[in-house]
């Protein structure tokens, strides 16, 4: 499982911030080129982002681009400048419909075959942000094979909607839970919007905790400041761990007794129980919390 | 010319003085008993106090060539040291020098004085302007750079005689007990000053608040003081914090200070009676603020904290992290009102805090340190005295003391100011040696001195960046290019005098 708990946006424009892209522990950064950008310096922006990922060798982080939307004059050439330099893949912007995302493939299946590279090399990550593309995004998240995540884009969503983003958010809430079955549905991950208040950690912190619950992997953000307080949401916690080890411990007892259902402390335990404490093994292994061999033979019994 | 130990040139003389060269932080012993001060007595009715400033001078029978001292308590907003070169002019004295504890910005006022040749030399460290100018040649002034304790060391050695230390006195009565945490231009500690009031031939108390006897608490005596004079104002005490007393909001800076929280956690500091010592800058403050949490999630509860003290330490003693703070120096005006109001906020001498030479001192206790550079290299060499301008910039403060005496000496540094790579083959001025520094942590990577193989490990295990050194000035040099190198003179300009009193490096001349 990859993991893409921290997406950070770096304007494209700013060669300062872009040669710090390696320092920070975000799991990825998207160089943007879109809202960040002001008009006069989009050419700019895509030369120093191609001429930043070209020197950035050693990568260390996943590396993704937000291109303009599809339906402005930038697109094209944000592609043709970027994607010989390598990028992981595409944001795609205001992914309104699946027919946006299968251009954006099309496009990249054609780069790819100039420059030589394994047809599904770029990914992409739509990024789910008006009141249309919420409607379509079941369809939307299952439009490209190159999709390894879908985003959500509060800050467009709400001027779609003609509200106000608030500080607590339960005006995204329908929005969100679409965007996290779609996600699921189509078996990619689920990434939440930015929080755009850096000055404010109390708020970020609860903000992610809920989308958390809500079944988000990961969030985008604005501000390396940012990264911590959302690693340590998502980092499953020492009780959480123990009592996975604890749930691994008694299946396997239960699969050596040849049966799938074993009682622990009083709670029962038994297939989606196992998932989801596997699940968090595989998290906290992934996070370096702890050292844990997983054997699909102990979680989903011999077949 | 002989080199020292770090293979820098050292002349054998210079300005008439013989140097010894720098050899290791250890080794160098005192040959001499204290110095020491005609004794006086004072009896019943006899007065102290002295109409102005001129007054005192006049008594205190000052001569060409002769040492003059204050304290630099008030910082940036110290009007005492302007008013007394202007006196030391209006009476025709020259050649004289300063021995103050530290010179700042403020006292750009003096270089008329330092060209017409009442101010010859400056047996302390420099902030600013006039060390920017003796670098480039544009003015001539013998100045010797001498750490906190080294300072408090050429006083009780005699090396440094002092004739009058004018002490800025923000309360103070009529025999002379003084504090500074009471009045309009409340500083707090007086640390700095406590050893002129030990060793200077004469002692004067200057106040703009001049209180009933006794004033109380007295952290100077009335025992130690000639005399007293009142003055209109000693300075401004808003402009007596520090450039930067705020957490840094750069992201880097707050990545370097996460990485120096946890190699102090990883070296196994952090437990009961942990002790430690950060600066005021805003990385500094911001490791501060990562051992504070820390300490508040492990229920953790330190020993000292010690050093030039700033509000972020007062919230930590008032929330018993810490027992102790030992102050030297307040940076701000938040450490001034607790020093007042907190038993455990104790003010401390720069002799206690740091001299090499005395019975062991503050420093010897404390577990780690934070100290930021200018420039480090690949010797673990930290410069804080010049910049990459080869110019002379800055004062030593603490940095060789706290380096020496702590169990781990940690800098933290940018990787890269501007276009400048912070990691150098050599530094531009050593302040600090190598040996006494162990780990430098930059926001691309974290350099263990190679003593430390366990420190080590246990960081890469731990998935920190850690780098080796040489490897780690490549990587940054590749980013930013070969600077091209500053070229000087052969005219020395400064000294920077190691903590023990040997020579650890010269300041020359830039060609311009």
């Amino acid at each position: 499982m990859k993991l893409r708990r921290s997406l950070l946006y770096v304007p494209g424009n700013m060669p300062g911030m872009l040669q710090n892209i390696p320092v920070f522990e975000a799991d990825g950064v998207m160089i943007d080129l879109e809202d960040a950008v002001p008009l006069v310096e989009k050419d700019a922006a895509r030369l120093l982002a191609r001429n930043f990922l070209h020197s950035y060798q050693n990568r260390n982080k996943e590396m993704f681009v937000r291109i303009n939307p599809l339906d402005t004059p930038y697109a094209a050439a944000d592609l043709r400048e970027i994607l010989p330099a390598l990028p992981d893949g595409i944001r795609l912007p205001k992914a309104e419909n699946p027919e946006l995302v299968e251009r954006l493939d099309t496009l990249l299946t054609e780069q790819e075959e100039k420059l030589h590279l394994e047809i599904g090399h770029f990914k992409i990550i739509p990024s789910i942000e008006s009141a249309q593309g919420v409607l379509n995004c079941v369809e939307t998240a299952r439009a490209s094979s190159r999709i390894v995540a879908l985003a959500f884009g509060a800050e467009d969503y709400t001027a779609s909607m003609e509200i106000d983003r608030t500080r607590t958010g339960e005006e995204l809430f329908s929005a969100r839970t679409q965007v996290v079955w779609a996600a699921k549905a189509a078996g990619v991950q689920a990434i939440d919007t930015i929080f755009s208040d850096v000055n404010d950690m109390e708020a970020l912190r609860a903000e992610t905790a809920l989308i958390k619950r809500l079944g988000f992997t990961g969030k985008s953000l604005v501000n390396p400041r940012q990264i911590e307080v959302i690693h340590e949401v998502f980092r499953p916690t020492a009780d959480e761990i123990q009592n996975a080890v604890e749930v691994m411990e008694a299946i396997k007892r239960a699969r050596e007794m040849g049966t799938g259902v074993i009682s622990l402390k009083g709670k029962m335990v038994d297939a989606p129980v196992v998932t989801r404490a596997a699940r968090t093994l595989r998290t906290a292994v992934a996070f370096g919390m702890i050292e844990y061999a997983l054997s699909d033979e102990v979680i989903h019994g011999q077949k | 010319m002989a080199r020292n130990s770090l293979g820098r040139e050292i002349p054998a003389q210079w300005r008439g003085r013989t140097l010894d060269p720098y050899l290791d932080p250890w080794n160098k012993k005192p040959e001499v008993l204290r110095a020491t001060r005609p004794l006086v007595r004072r009896s019943p009715g006899d007065s102290k106090l002295l109409p102005s400033l001129r007054a005192v001078l006049e008594k205190c029978e000052l001569r060409d060539g002769m040492n003059i001292s204050t304290h630099h308590h008030l910082r940036n907003g110290d009007l005492l040291l302007n008013l007394l070169v202007k006196e030391l002019d209006a009476m025709g004295l020259r050649d004289m020098g300063l021995a103050c504890s530290s010179v700042h910005a403020v006292h750009a006022e003096i270089i008329p004085y330092i060209q017409k040749g009442v101010i010859t030399r400056i047996e302390t460290g420099v902030n600013g302007l006039i060390g920017e100018m003796v670098s480039k040649g544009e003015l001539t002034c013998d100045i010797i750079v001498r750490s906190h304790g080294g300072r408090a060391r050429s006083l009780v050695t005699g090396e440094v005689e002092v004739d009058a230390a004018f002490i800025a006195a923000p309360c103070c009565d009529i025999t002379g007990n003084m504090n500074g945490v009471h009045g309009p231009s409340a500083c707090g500690s007086l640390g700095y000053a406590y050893t002129d009031a030990r060793y200077a031939k004469k002692v004067i108390a200057v106040t703009d608040n001049l209180v009933r006897y006794p004033a109380a608490p007295i952290s100077i005596s009335q025992s130690d003081v000639d005399y007293v004079v009142q003055i209109e104002s000693l300075g401004d005490p808003k402009k007596i914090v520090s450039t930067t007393t705020r957490i840094t909001r750069d992201p880097a800076g707050l990545l370097i200070a996460k990485y120096a929280a946890e190699v102090i956690e990883t070296a196994g500091f952090l437990k009961d009676g942990f002790s430690f010592q950060t600066g005021a800058g805003g990385t500094s403050l911001a490791v501060a603020d990562n051992i504070r949490r820390k300490m508040a999630d492990g229920k953790i509860k330190g020993s000292f904290g010690c050093g030039g003290i700033t509000g972020y330490f007062v919230d930590i003693l008032e929330q018993g992290y810490f027992e102790t703070l030992f102050d030297v120096q307040c940076f701000d005006l938040k450490a001034v009102e607790s020093i007042r109001r907190n038993a455990g906020h104790r003010e401390i001498s720069a002799d206690l805090y740091a001299s090499p030479f005395n019975r062991g001192s503050v420093v010897n206790m404390l577990d780690c340190v934070i100290l930021g550079a200018t420039e480090v290299d690949v010797d673990f060499n930290v410069n804080v005295n010049t910049e990459s301008s080869g110019y002379l910039l800055h004062n030593t403060g603490g940095h060789c003391d706290a380096a020496a005496g702590a169990k781990l000496a940690i800098v933290v540094a940018p990787s890269m100011r501007g276009r400048l790579p912070i990691v150098r083959d050599a530094v531009t001025t050593v302040t600090t040696p190598g040996e006494t520094v162990d780990v430098i942590v930059t926001e691309r990577g974290i350099c263990v001195a190679d003593k430390h193989v366990d420190l080590k490990k246990e960081l890469v295990r731990r998935n920190l960046p850690v780098k080796e050194i040489h490897q780690f000035h490549e990587e940054i040099t590749q980013l930013t290019g070969k600077p091209r190198a500053v070229e000087f003179e052969d005219e020395i300009v400064a000294l920077i005098e190691y903590r023990d009193g040997s020579i650890i490096d010269v300041v020359r001349r830039v060609r311009e």
